[in-house]
């Protein structure tokens, strides 16, 4: 499902982010990323979504060639992946229904099934009885959990979380780990990254490790 | 298409949120077009009348005052078997006079008058209508005897003419700095949008939106604003038009006259408001193009 193959990354001016990358991750794998910070794992989820494209190497997600994709295709791998990456930004002028409705509205579904859809997603993530309030009024956890709900409300089969629970709470990320796990037993593909080592031990999923750029052992 | 119509009713909630701004929008628009229609609806008028005289070229010949009935008889016989000569009118005297105690609100003036002071005319129609032809046939109508003067009715009418043409390239010139200033405008207009909206753009982005997706409400905004704005042109034309001919209607008056002002026909109108779109449509089209690319998700 997504592939890395001798990858890496400079920013220009700095040093090396990733250095000669390599792992699969099959389809319906849940795997978590993870490396002190800087290690390179929010660029390793930017090169999956083509935020950043890579300098050496291939990255292929469902066997295309993200690092080489025409900017206008960009757009159609995207609708591919739900992506939770950290300070991300949700819609102030606008309410927690809206909020999730947006990617529907990019991809151009009708209105019925848009608000059922809305509505399931915003039920996975306990913000059901929440959508005519604007997102400003929540709590750090509700609010990354409405990033959820929008990162999910498309049904892509690849999800990336960059960070999910960092910020919040032990409850609030116990919580937001059983969303992802729910998740993977319906079949999507999952990486999330985390420097949390509680989550990982409770985890029963795959660890991918980064160190200065590279994988550890 | 319905992503299309759901993207319109956004924008039209978006021009709506703020009206004081986009009002102000629309009637600087409006006052910045209304300047070159105005101009061309004025044309338009000054060109029915021109037409209504320059249509049919035609010679007005007029006889000395002395000329006698046989005499006449004889030039009109003259005339009307020359072969540059379609046909030939005769307006005696007496009719002349009557013509003008009726059209030029003068009666009282002429009906003073001891002696008709209007020679006998004959109007000739030439067969044909070309420049050289009219004046190689006044020339020759000079030479007469009898004539006391060849007259080119056409004259006055290609002279204003020729000014005209004049004053439509000063419309042309006028239109096309407008035109400038009303792309300026929507530019930045819709440059402040993107600015306001970089957040929603860069989730957008980050969600798989296709660039058409992004660029549709700011190209939407545009052409609504360019819309409104030539719609204010329209008003502001036909409103100066009405006013302008009230006060018409007691100058004409006082010549006897019923002369007014023509508004923009409708044609015209479709013209100017498909015209102002257009531009506020290329204003956003622009200022997309320019400002859109910067917006890249971190």
């Amino acid at each position: 499902m997504i592939r890395f193959d001798h990858v890496s990354k400079r920013y220009p001016g700095g040093h090396p982010a990733l250095s000669d990358v390599s792992f699969d991750i099959a389809e319906g794998e849940m795997v978590f990323l993870t490396g002190h910070s800087g290690a390179g794992k929010s660029t390793l989820l930017k090169l999956i979504a083509a935020i950043e494209r890579p300098n050496g190497g291939s990255v292929l997600v469902n066997g295309q060639n993200v690092g080489a994709l025409k900017p206008a295709a960009i757009p159609y791998l995207r609708r591919n992946l739900g992506l939770i990456f950290q300070g991300q930004k949700l819609l102030f002028d606008r309410n927690v229904f809206d909020n999730v409705l947006l990617p529907l509205q990019i991809c151009g579904f009708n209105h019925r099934e848009s608000a059922q859809r809305v509505r399931a997603a915003l039920d996975k993530v306990g913000l059901l009885n929440r959508e005519k309030i604007n997102p400003i009024a929540l709590s750090g956890g509700e609010q990354q959990r409405l990033c959820i709900a929008r990162a999910i409300v498309n049904r892509p089969s690849i999800l990336l979380a960059d960070e999910p629970t960092a910020n919040l709470d032990a409850e609030y990320a116990g919580e937001i780990m059983n969303i992802f796990r729910a998740f993977h037993q319906v079949g999507s593909t999952l990486l999330i990254s985390t420097h949390d080592e509680s989550l990982i031990r409770q985890g029963d999923a795959r660890t991918i490790s980064l160190k200065h750029g590279e994988l550890a052992a | 298409m319905s992503q299309f119509l759901s993207q319109l009713n956004g924008t039209l909630r978006r021009f709506f949120a703020t009206p004081v701004s986009s009002l102000l929008n629309v009637l600087v628009i409006g006052i910045a077009l209304s300047l070159p229609t105005g101009l061309y609806v004025l044309l338009q008028n000054a060109q029915g009348i021109i037409e209504r005289f320059a249509a049919a070229p035609q010679l007005s010949v007029f006889l000395t005052l002395d000329t006698k009935a046989d005499e006449v008889a004889q030039l009109r016989k003259r005339l009307e078997q020359h072969s540059a000569i379609a046909s030939v009118e005769f307006v005696s005297r007496a009719q002349a006079l009557e013509q003008l105690k009726q059209g030029s609100g003068l009666g009282d003036v002429i009906g003073g008058l001891e002696h008709n002071p209007l020679p006998d005319t004959f109007i000739v129609h030439p067969k044909t209508g070309s420049v050289q032809a009219l004046e190689a046939l006044r020339d020759e109508l000079k030479s007469w005897r009898r004539l006391e003067r060849v007259q080119l009715d056409s004259d006055w009418a290609r002279r204003l003419e020729a000014l005209l043409d004049f004053a439509r390239t000063a419309l042309l010139l006028l239109a096309a700095l407008l035109a400038l200033s009303l792309v300026a405008i929507t530019f930045n207009t819709i440059r402040l949008q993107i600015l306001t909206r970089r957040d929603e753009i860069e989730v957008a982005k980050l969600i798989g939106a296709s660039s058409s997706f992004i660029r549709r409400p700011f190209l939407q905004f545009g052409l609504l604003q360019g819309l409104l704005g030539g719609l204010a042109a329209w008003g502001i034309i036909a409103t100066a038009l009405i006013l302008l001919n009230l006060s018409l209607a007691d100058l004409a008056r006082l010549y006897d006259s019923s002369f007014i002002l023509n508004q923009l026909s409708p044609a015209d109108g479709c013209t100017l408001l498909a015209f102002s779109a257009f531009l506020g449509w290329l204003g956003a089209w622009m200022s997309v193009t320019q400002h859109l690319r910067k917006i890249e998700p971190r």
